[in-house]
């Protein structure tokens, strides 16, 4: 069992930065609406979701930092003139068949940039919360502002996320550096 | 009959969290824009290009960025201790964030 480098670092960003965000998503709306709802009365307190929204926070940025710096320039890089094995070009590997060439020019091109709306929403929002906190039950509209933007976040993390998830099923990133899992043995 | 409420005064002013969403919402929007502007226009994404193995990308985001963060700063010294229209100011944020997640979307960017 084996895994090359740049399918490790396309794992860490989709499966651990990408994918942790998104699960963290739903549990921070549902937090945020039931801390700051107006009826919310019990003053419990909000250290626990500063730290979680910072954590998220945290994810995003990496998420989309490791993809756009160290998996996008693998994703599309030029083969030399000539090359017939495009498996080591996950974009060019795409754009040869019309089959799968969508993948690119939809999922790609729309992954490429909904992605980044992920920590700028998410950012404001931790921000807003921290300095807020409790006290935005009593600012309705930005409480509702606050809300929608999670809910964007979350939704645009969503859609990066199931493109990542299919363009890496049509076109693997692989290559660089093999590492060693375990030695398997036949049954 | 409604049930009880437990709104208050707020403690904070307004203006704080809405420098947060407006510039959230111009920076979202500022990205979608660069990414069409650099589309459409070959000198305009050669400019964009600030990291080569990552092409324009970089400079969409990067640009984007800043601005988001330059517009935000600015709106929080001029507003963080004002109380401000927030019902107007969050109705445009929201505005420029659906536009960016729709001009995002490379069918409706190929329009332009």
């Amino acid at each position: 069992m084996e895994i090359t480098v740049r399918s490790l670092w396309t794992l860490i960003h989709g499966m651990g930065f990408g994918a942790l965000y998104l699960l963290a998503c739903s549990g921070a709306i549902v937090e945020l609406y039931r801390l700051t709802k107006p009826s919310a009365s019990a003053p419990t307190s909000t250290r626990f979701l500063n730290v979680y929204l910072i954590t998220m926070v945290v994810l995003a940025w990496a998420a989309v930092l490791t993809g756009a710096y160290i998996i996008y320039p693998w994703y599309r890089a030029t083969p030399p003139p000539g090359t017939v094995d495009l498996a080591l070009f996950p974009q060019r590997l795409l754009m040869s068949s019309p089959s799968t060439i969508g993948w690119h020019s939809l999922g790609m091109e729309w992954k490429d940039h909904v992605a980044w709306f992920a920590p700028i929403s998410i950012t404001m929002v931790a921000f807003v919360f921290i300095k807020y906190g409790r006290d935005l039950k009593n600012h309705r509209q930005l409480r509702s502002a606050v809300l929608t933007f999670a809910i964007a976040s979350f939704v645009s993390a969503g859609i990066a996320g199931f493109f990542g998830a299919m363009i890496n099923k049509n076109a693997p990133v692989y290559g660089g550096y093999t590492i060693q899992l375990s030695h398997g043995e036949a049954k | 009959m409604n049930p009880p409420t437990n709104t208050a005064s707020p403690a904070l002013t307004n203006g704080s969290g809405a420098a947060a969403l407006l510039s959230a919402g111009i920076g979202s929007f500022a990205l979608a824009a660069l990414a069409i502007a650099g589309d459409k226009s070959a000198l305009i994404k050669s400019h964009l290009i600030f990291y080569r193995p990552t092409g324009p990308l970089s400079g969409v985001t990067t640009t984007a960025i800043l601005l988001w963060l330059v517009t935000w700063a600015i709106l929080e010294v001029r507003w963080q201790k004002k109380s401000v229209a927030l019902g107007r100011i969050s109705a445009i944020a929201l505005i420029l964030l659906i536009l960016s997640i729709a001009l995002a979307f490379p069918p409706i960017a190929d329009l332009f």
